[in-house]
């Protein structure tokens, strides 16, 4: 079943191109990386199917609506590009910024505050993060503070997650765990997870579908067909490097 | 000090400070974080405006002044929308226009006087049972507006974007808090005057902000250095024969510096629970 189908999007900010007829769908299941390089347009394919940007031109469905008309709004997890560049000084604890998704406290009759509380705490448990429900979340790492992001986009138990450069500043060992975590996630609760990323190494081990995007959709396929394809060819030549794949 | 409180006077001031400092402390830790704390000042110049309206025209200068300023708030939230101007310059512009305009319908009403004065200073001890009404019922009005809206307006400040992925109408929660703003401010006004009343917006919020872990805490130390320093400043004003609104905002001060050692000697508070 396709999630989100886009028919032949562009964008544009003040007239400059930055996506050009686009055509492509996300299946229920799949775990994709949107790569290309900086300035082609991924976050903004992420916000148009978010609906926080509308398209100059075409169609963008998520769920089988136009994103403007998606009323739950808790089958959509993102975390946003720059997620981790919080104010240290905010004062949130790690419970708070979770929990603040499931807007149980703006609902008069909405979720109680224990079953809030079970699912804030839910949420942690599946990024491992439970034990720093109560600390300040501008004193965790950029890892931990990563792991508190994606709980917060797990707790409403979406069915689609869209991550933005999410591991930007995170240390390889620590970003390793990250995909370990995502790869769970994928196979075991079926979740659907599209990743933008800049670095196509990350398409490693657990990444089952790649759209490379430069303005145009310059492939959509499997990892392996990527991987033959001229557009992967072009990103190596232009720096970008790829670890061997490992499935 | 309880042979005092017998008195009518101080038990209205008590009750409709109280109340107001609450609604100034709680919005007060919103605006800061969203780095709009300078709102307070801005829409306090314009409340003066419709105060002095509200003299020239003969009405009540707290309606006058709430109509002024609610009006205001929202031309600012689309002057930052349309004109593309930042938040800072949309008040800059509003609060100096508010300033001139009341200077001017003052001086056309013939009342740079008492009355007008009192609005710029404060003074609570000499609030009407009516203001006294419209003040709680305004307040607690704030109060439930803020609680109905709490997730999304935290969600917000905190992170706009991923509210706006969640569905959250984010221009309309930004009325709504700069409506609720110029309602607290004009309520503000007559506890400690137009020229203070941004103090009660900023320095409990700041305050409360230096030792909390949690949101939830920031909100409640604000709110508890806001009710304390009006209640002390009602208690000082009356004992050392000085006025309320400057003892107010310099034990509003007071508390920020203490909260702020506090934090210091406690040193960065550990992450994990």
């Amino acid at each position: 079943m396709s999630l989100v189908v886009l028919r032949r999007v562009s964008f544009a900010y003040d007239g400059t191109p930055v996506l050009v007829d686009i055509d492509f769908t996300i299946e229920e299941g799949d775990f994709l990386a949107i790569i290309g390089p900086n300035g082609s347009g991924k976050t903004t394919l992420v916000k148009l199917v978010l609906g926080l940007l509308r398209p100059t031109s075409g169609q963008v469905e998520i769920f089988g609506r136009p994103p403007a008309a998606l009323t739950d709004r808790r089958k959509v997890g993102y975390v946003p590009q720059k997620a981790t560049h919080i104010d240290p000084f905010f004062p949130a604890s790690v419970e708070e910024v979770v929990g603040m998704a499931l807007l149980s406290g703006s609902r008069p009759g909405g979720r109680s505050g224990r079953e809030a509380r079970a699912r804030v705490h839910r949420a942690l448990g599946e990024v491992g993060m439970a034990d720093f429900a109560k600390g300040p979340v501008g004193r965790l790492s950029g890892g931990q503070q990563q792991r508190v992001f994606i709980a917060r986009a797990l707790v409403t138990s979406p069915r689609i997650l869209f991550l933005d450069e999410p591991t930007t500043g995170v240390d390889a060992e620590t970003q390793d765990s990250f995909y370990e975590m995502l790869h769970r996630l994928n196979r075991s609760e079926g979740l659907t997870i599209v990743l933008v990323t800049h670095d196509i190494g990350i398409v490693n081990k657990h990444v089952n579908r790649v759209a490379c995007l430069n303005q145009r959709l310059v492939y959509h396929g499997d990892h392996e067909g990527f991987c033959r394809s001229e557009a992967f060819r072009e990103m190596i030549a232009h720096g970008n490097h790829l670890i061997a794949h490992e499935h | 000090m309880q042979a005092l409180l017998a008195y009518g006077f101080l038990q209205r001031a008590f009750l409709a400070g109280l109340f107001i400092a609450v609604a100034c402390a709680v919005l007060g830790v919103f605006l800061v974080l969203r780095k709009d704390a300078m709102i307070g000042h801005g829409l306090s110049h314009i409340a003066f405006a419709g105060v002095a309206l509200g003299l020239f025209l003969n009405v009540l200068p707290l309606a006058a002044a709430l109509v002024v300023a609610v009006g205001a708030a929202l031309a600012v939230v689309k002057l930052k929308g349309r004109a593309g101007l930042h938040g800072d310059t949309a008040i800059g512009i509003f609060s100096s226009l508010g300033l001139a305009l009341g200077v001017l319908l003052a001086s056309l009403a013939r009342s740079f006087n008492v009355e007008l004065m009192s609005y710029l200073f404060g003074d609570i001890l000499a609030i009407e049972p009516l203001e006294v009404a419209l003040a709680v019922g305004l307040a607690a009005a704030v109060l439930v507006a803020v609680r109905l809206n709490y997730d999304k307006l935290l969600f917000m400040t905190f992170d706009r974007e991923s509210a706006r992925a969640a569905g959250i109408k984010v221009g309309r929660l930004d009325t709504l808090l700069m409506v609720l703003t110029a309602v607290t401010i004009v309520l503000g006004m007559k506890v400690v005057g137009i020229l203070l009343v941004a103090a009660l917006i900023v320095i409990p919020a700041a305050a409360g902000l230096q030792v909390a872990s949690s949101f939830r805490a920031a909100i409640g130390a604000s709110a508890a250095v806001a009710v304390t320093a009006v209640a002390g400043g009602l208690g000082l004003s009356l004992v050392l024969n000085i006025p309320a609104s400057a003892a107010i905002v310099v034990l509003c001060f007071l508390a920020f510096v203490v909260l702020f050692l506090v934090k210091k000697g406690r040193g960065v508070p550990p992450a994990a629970a």
